[in-house]
């Protein structure tokens, strides 16, 4: 892992910018967050150091604890990958981390993004636990894509992603599950929230840990991360991400909030923050029905309905009725899926598009 | 004038797959090559499909970091950042999965 060579100082508009740091060196980004003008080194310190902040204050671990670091081959989670084995070593966490991958089973995609996560294995040392969904599900993506299409598709992977980085997570052992969704994702979904009238959603999406009341809490050390920082800091420490979008999703509804938060961040880059703050502090009306949660009574696994989301897809998929859970179903005859179809009421998660954020 | 033209996080996939480019664009005579006038430059003989996710009206789209030396570009101007020979441009979208 070799740092990008220092190259010449430009002589032109910008030359002889120093870093507002340490005064010596040459800036060579500007921090949206705070809009400092920063060098490389002093970058890195900062970075890692308002993590390792965001970490303690927010009692994210406990010493001795195992966590599992879920790693797609992307930048955020190698960077987290990076900057947790990291600062584990310089603060004495104390903490087992482990990289824990979901293979969805996309051939020309999350094959190649998983040989990203193999490399990061051996680079920072950490064991490497790989889930795939044929496991789990008996089904690939690329298998279901066939049967149901593309119009779908992404449900089903977004619904199955959550429960496999459960699953592997139990199978790890792990206390909690660290995830990289930066401050810029979670912009985006406090935004999908209030577009989708989803309260429930928009009142976890914003919180730095959730699940703690099930087998497995998730947390996000990126929460308050630009993805602007993210990106810079893999660039300058040249780590080795994956960056191909997925082959079945290349305009995915989260794309079109995506693009106005980036819109937003160019005018005015405290609005991603300013977001999240929005999010954080909505008040939800007593009167606003907030679903149960109980437990799927096929799986066991954490469902506000009967049968939890997974175990109403798979059923559809096995059954030839891929339809089911998706939309209006048509063509059930038996009772226990009538029953299902209106204890359930899922109509409308096909507009919850693009899985590879989970909240 | 020789630039090495650097595209990454994706951004390769609209030239080619190819991330390294080292090319030579033409400015006139005493003028300039501001980064404005590379960017024109890009569109026309690099990026290959898809201009709409390295551009946007008359920069680069909102998500995509450019760096010029390996400084980022808003600390030398944008657009109005000028090049010199062997200087190097990155650029990066931040637009891709995590």
């Amino acid at each position: 892992m070799q740092e990008a060579d220092v190259v010449k100082p430009k002589k032109n508009i910008g030359a002889g910018r120093q870093c507002t740091i340490c005064n010596q060196r040459r800036a060579a980004l500007k921090r949206p967050k705070t809009l400092e003008q920063i060098c490389r080194e002093c970058f890195y310190v900062v970075f890692e150091e308002e993590i390792h902040r965001v970490i303690v204050d927010n009692q994210l671990f406990k010493p001795g604890e195992r966590i599992a670091i879920g790693a797609s081959g992307g930048k955020d989670s190698t960077v987290l990958a990076y900057v947790l084995s990291e600062l584990n070593r310089r603060h004495n966490y104390e903490l087992d981390l482990f990289l824990l991958s979901v293979d969805e089973g996309i051939t020309g995609y999350r094959d190649d993004s998983l040989e990203t996560v193999k490399r990061n294995e051996i680079q920072y040392g950490l064991p490497l636990k790989v889930v795939s969904y044929k496991e789990l599900y008996g089904w690939t993506m690329d298998e279901i894509v066939k049967m149901i299409g593309l119009k779908n598709n992404c449900t089903f992977c977004g619904v199955f992603r959550r429960q496999a980085l459960d699953r592997g997570a139990a199978l790890l052992k792990v206390d909690k599950l660290a995830t990289g969704h930066n401050a810029d994702d979670i912009a985006e979904t406090v935004l999908l929230n209030i577009l989708r009238g989803d309260i429930a959603r928009l009142s976890r999406c914003t919180s730095i840990t959730t699940g703690e009341d099930g087998p497995i809490p998730r947390c996000k050390p990126f929460k308050y991360t630009y993805e602007k920082e993210i990106v810079m800091y893999a660039y300058f420490k040249r780590l080795d991400y994956f960056s191909t979008e997925c082959i079945y999703s290349p305009n995915a509804y989260r794309g079109f909030a995506r693009e106005f938060i980036k819109d937003l961040e160019r005018i005015r880059p405290s609005a991603i923050l300013d977001i999240i703050k929005s999010g954080e502090d909505f008040r939800i009306s007593t009167s606003t029905k907030m679903p149960e949660q109980g437990t799927c009574e096929r799986c066991g696994y954490i469902s506000s309905q009967k049968w939890c989301k997974a175990c109403i897809l798979l059923e559809g998929l096995n059954r030839g009725l891929p339809k089911l859970g998706i939309g209006r179903s048509r063509g059930i005859t038996t009772d226990r899926s009538n029953d299902m179809k209106q204890s359930n009421g899922i109509k409308n998660i096909q507009s919850k598009q693009c899985g590879t954020l989970d909240f | 004038m020789q630039l090495t033209l650097e595209f990454g996080g994706g951004l390769e996939l609209l030239c080619d797959s190819v991330k390294v480019h080292n090319v030579n664009v033409d400015q006139g005579a005493g003028e300039k090559l501001t980064m404005k006038n590379l960017l024109a430059w890009v569109c026309t003989n690099l990026i290959k499909e898809r201009p709409e996710m390295f551009m946007k009206e008359d920069t680069v789209r909102p998500g995509v970091l450019v760096l010029v030396n390996d400084c980022d570009w808003e600390l030398s101007g944008q657009l109005d950042t000028t090049l010199e020979e062997k200087d190097s441009v990155v650029f990066i979208s931040t637009l891709h999965g995590g």
